[in-house]
């Protein structure tokens, strides 16, 4: 029965209707509105518990799949299915979505139902993205994600909200709509829309890299990757507390993701040709980047500058698989490589979410960003200096948290491939403890800093719930990693040796035009 | 001509729409100022019984009638049913916006059916002098509809230069008719198509009336570069006179290309094909760019009109059936924007005030917050994003390029819509993150709000279910 039920369905439509029931119900009752809001968000999470419990965690198969026609005549289907690298994500999804809700409670009092609504079909969006097996489907997903937000960062957002979030919204437009070109130009070569089906296309040098290309194009904009990383920034810093915790601990990942779904698999060659630029770029974001969050005076840019140099390391432990290959011959230490990205991910999305939540504590309270305007909160709000001080250790990647076992597995994973590459990546653990533990020394260590700060109140439950929640999360996967690896390696082993094996045409005759 | 009573039924929905615009033009003299509204509910009635009758007489055959000059056949059947959905939500629409301007008289019901009518002749039509004959049917109308508010200059204004530019445009493309009739010896379709895929550009003749005729067809539409009416006839009619023209001609200059390019000339399809290319690019362009740069409303969304122009010509270029379906589910899905947008101007105008600026869409979201978020998804919609109607459509066209092996042509598609989102999502800007100047709640009829609902859900409801409308498309072009 478990695996009958259209469980993947319910997690998509269930936050989707129940955020529009949200918004139609109005501000009239909103203590109402916000908790029947967060019954959905908890429900939803339930629900996803199933895919958890019922995954089969030896197969590398995709599960709990569900397949219907929806445009017959394009050979589109309505496809669903997830492996052992997606399911994780839905339930961090799902997961991080009710602390989302929680967060946004007392804080936001223009149209609350709004809010929440807008968040709650966010959710249902994003589940869709990671569970769509379709490419159209995907992309359906993957742009309608958009709205929400731009919706979002615009209506509840700060000074600068309208400029940031326009920003927000062309950069990600315009690196997806070639990836909708390349879809489709892999479609007629598929005769199909189905992604597995692009897994096993034979597809020419010149095509797979112009493909590569387009994939890259969407995929770098939303994880961000050096250069097209400044849409971050703004919005993180113009978002609401919670945006910025959905843009930071989810959307990033879809950039992740869609590596590991689509360049990867489907352009191995491509990828093998071009991986040392990404494998510099991810380098570059690694150090330079780090070096801007050195100086920011803003926290919320602090911490958007520390998930960029974040997601260089997951997307340096993705590509680093091929010279891994080339240099040992082994795929064991590519399958590290990989798994050390996605435990990076899920780590990242507990760890920038609660400095994320950290931030809008702070800010509810003081209405300012600014570093210089705090100092000496641990004076006045003890529980929270402990939180946070915790948080910041593990955005430094302190072992017994979660941000260790990532950094460490990509590092290890480096190590093998390359003395000089895993040198640069290892900056990161003093780049990141300089800048997380500087914040920290200024913001919540000191003397008291003014008079404000002397009249802070403590956490209050919500708050204590939302940040001691996450702090178990990361604690656990920080201690036992096991689970959620074992759950990944199926998938991992499979995508890795997906990867070596070549997909150009048997007889190799190069493909000199697009034409299909 | 043999006359046969079949033919009656053949063209039993034009009958309807003429009897209805007789019945009006005649109850009309009976009335008194204050029961003008009776016109209102005839013409509703009309229409919603033409489309009844529409669908009733439709069916996969095709039927030709009075020597081969009219055909009913599943295409025109979709084209007529969408024109009358729009032009039934225009007339709801733009009720109350009548009503206080003085505007609330017979003529203006009897020209937009008489209109209406020159649109289903076109659609129908299966010979060249039909075709004009329905063109010149419409065009004369819509001439007077935009000069309609007589004491507006700008609306007179515009009127001399639709009429001015129109004429020119009819001419060329009677004079493209008359050399295809010199080369081919005949005018309807079918026999102008066999003569035309038999000499093809051996005769200069039959090459120098297909450009004219082209000429003639990207005027109509408004494409590049033949669009200057557009943003002045846009900006100087009356808005509901606007959420017409913008709407159901666009399908009828859709028939218009179906039928001459895909039916009659599609022996010359290589040659058009180009000829559409440019067309097509420029349009984009021009359109996407100047738009950035307007401040009111009606101008920008008649630059949009262009740019959507550019994408309804890529999915003709491709000259495949599944490129002309595609135009053609562009084409109606278009009309649906268009009205939703223009339909949205018209309600939030009220007694002595226009909405035509950006500004006066400001705070929307508070002073109507059900209107916001139609006008939200038909912007959406326009810019093309899913999960709205506008992706699929252009999803559609995209492929269609692509087929025939033109990716550089989708990524120049891609490219100028994305220039496009910005516009769009300024008008989104502008109704929820900037605060109202008129704080007056939205006055608008319990009918128009209902029209509005239908218009801007069907733009999540066709996206999300875009199987049913895209079979229909297909089955015209099978």
């Amino acid at each position: 029965m478990l695996a009958e039920f259209p469980w993947l369905t319910l997690i998509i439509w269930l936050p989707i209707f129940g955020g529009a029931a949200v918004i139609a119900s109005g501000d009239k009752a909103a203590e109402l509105t916000k908790l029947i809001a967060l019954c959905v968000a908890v429900l939803t999470f339930l629900v996803s518990l199933s895919l958890w419990f019922g995954f089969d965690s030896g197969s590398a198969a995709m599960q709990f799949v569900e397949r219907s026609t929806w445009i017959g005549s394009l050979k589109i289907d309505y496809f669903l299915g997830v492996d052992g690298i997606s399911m994780p994500l839905i339930l961090l999804t799902t997961f991080i979505s009710i602390f989302v809700i929680i967060a946004g409670w007392d804080v936001i009092t223009y149209r609350p139902s709004y809010y929440m609504g807008a968040f709650l079909i966010m959710e249902g969006i994003m589940v869709g993205v990671f569970s769509a097996l379709d490419a159209i489907l995907f992309y359906f997903f993957w742009e309608a994600m958009l709205i929400p937000m731009f919706i979002i960062i615009g209506v509840w957002g700060g000074a600068n909200r309208v400029y940031a979030t326009i920003k927000f919204f062309l950069y990600t437009f315009f690196g997806s709509v070639f990836m909708l070109i390349a879809l489709i130009y892999m479609a007629f070569q598929a005769d199909s829309f189905s992604i597995l089906d692009f897994h096993d296309l034979q597809i020419g040098m010149t095509a797979q890299i112009l493909v590569f290309i387009a994939f890259l194009l969407a995929f770098a904009v939303k994880v961000p990757m050096f250069p097209v990383h400044t849409w971050l920034p703004d919005a993180h810093v113009e978002a609401p507390t919670g945006g910025s915790v959905i843009l930071a601990a989810i959307m990033l990942k879809i950039g992740g993701y869609g590596f590991l779904r689509f360049s990867l698999p489907i352009t191995p060659d491509a990828s093998a040709e071009l991986d040392w630029l990404i494998i510099s770029l991810s380098l570059i974001a690694v150090v330079y980047i780090g070096l801007v969050a050195l100086v920011q005076q803003d926290m919320k840019k602090l911490i958007a500058y520390s998930s960029i140099a974040h997601m260089g390391f997951v997307t340096l432990g993705f590509f680093i698989v091929f010279t891994i290959v080339r240099q040992t011959g082994s795929s064991e230490g590519a399958v590290m490589g990989i798994s050390g990205g996605m435990v990076q991910m899920i780590s990242h999305g507990f760890i920038s979410g609660a400095l994320f939540l950290c931030v809008g504590v702070l800010y509810d309270r003081m209405h300012t960003r600014e570093i210089s305007g705090y100092g000496g909160v641990i004076n006045t709000m003890p529980w929270f200096g402990a939180f946070a001080v915790f948080f910041a250790m593990a955005n430094a990647g302190l072992p017994g948290t979660s941000g260790f076992v990532g950094e460490f597995m990509v590092i290890l994973a480096t190590f093998r491939a390359d003395f000089w590459y895993a040198f640069l990546a290892a900056t990161t653990l003093i780049l990141a403890a300089a800048f997380t533990l500087w914040m920290v020394k200024r913001v919540i260590f000191g003397p008291v800093g003014n008079e404000q700060v002397a009249q802070l109140k403590d956490l209050n439950t919500r708050e204590t719930l939302n940040l001691g929640m996450l702090a178990a999360a990361t604690l656990a996967i920080g201690i036992w990693p096991k689970p959620l690896v074992e759950v990944m390696e199926p998938s991992i082993v499979n995508l890795v040796q997906q990867v070596q094996v070549s997909k150009l045409p048997a007889v190799a005759t190069p493909v000199a035009s697009l034409k299909p | 001509m043999p006359f046969e009573a079949a033919y009656l039924y053949t063209i039993l929905p034009e009958l309807t729409i003429l009897v209805t615009a007789c019945t009006v033009l005649i109850t009309d003299l009976f009335l008194r100022e204050d029961q003008k509204g009776i016109n209102h509910g005839l013409t509703i009635v009309g229409l919603f019984f033409t489309f009844c009758v529409v669908g009733l007489i439709g069916g996969d055959q095709t039927t030709t009638a009075f020597s081969d000059t009219f055909v009913r056949d599943p295409m025109g059947d979709l084209l007529k049913g969408a024109v009358l959905v729009v032009t039934l939500l225009s007339f709801v629409y733009s009720s109350s916006y009548l009503r206080n301007r003085d505007l609330w008289v017979g003529e203006y019901y009897v020209l937009m059916l008489l209109a209406l009518l020159g649109i289903m002749i076109m659609i129908s039509a299966n010979d060249f002098l039909t075709l004009y004959l329905g063109l010149e049917l419409l065009a004369l109308c819509l001439y007077a509809l935009v000069a309609f508010d007589r004491d507006s200059k700008m609306g007179s204004e515009a009127a001399m230069k639709y009429f001015v530019l129109g004429a020119l445009g009819s001419g060329l493309l009677l004079y493209g008719i008359s050399m295809l009739y010199g080369a081919t010896g005949a005018l309807g379709f079918e026999a102008v198509a066999e003569v035309a895929s038999v000499e093809g550009l051996q005769n200069k003749v039959l090459v120098l009336g297909l450009v004219f005729v082209i000429i003639g067809i990207a005027f109509k539409f408004g494409a590049v570069p033949f669009h200057m009416w557009v943003p002045d006839v846009y900006q100087g009619a009356p808005t509901p006179v606007v959420l017409f023209l913008s709407s159901a001609p666009k399908i009828a200059a859709f028939a218009m290309a179906a039928r001459i390019l895909v039916d009659s000339l599609s022996g010359l399809q290589g040659d058009w094909g180009e000829i559409l290319i440019i067309l097509s690019v420029l349009s984009m362009g021009i359109g996407n760019l100047v738009a950035i740069a307007q401040t009111n409303v009606k101008r920008m969304l008649a630059y949009s009109t262009i740019s959507h122009v550019g994408f309804i010509f890529l999915g003709l270029l491709a000259g495949t059936a599944a490129g002309y379906s595609a135009a053609m589910f562009y084409a109606v899905v278009y009309a649906l924007m268009a009205t939703g947008a223009f339909g949205v101007l018209v309600m939030i105008s009220h007694k002595g005030f226009e909405a035509e600026n950006l500004e006066d869409l400001k705070g929307l979201s508070d002073r109507d917050p059900w209107l916001a978020a139609m006008m939200t998804l038909v912007m959406f919609s326009m810019a093309g994003v899913p999960p709205m109607v506008g992706f699929m459509a252009k999803l559609l066209v995209l492929q269609a390029v692509i087929d025939i092996g033109m990716v550089w042509l989708a990524l120049v598609a891609v490219a100028f819509s994305i220039v496009g989102a910005f516009y769009y999502l300024r008008v989104v800007k502008m109704i929820y993150f900037d605060k109202a100047e008129i704080l007056a709640p939205v006055d608008a009829s319990a009918g128009a709000r209902f029209a509005v609902t239908v218009n801007g859900l069907s733009m999540l409801a066709l996206g999300m279910f875009p199987a049913a409308l895209l079979s229909l498309c297909e089955a015209a072009f099978h």
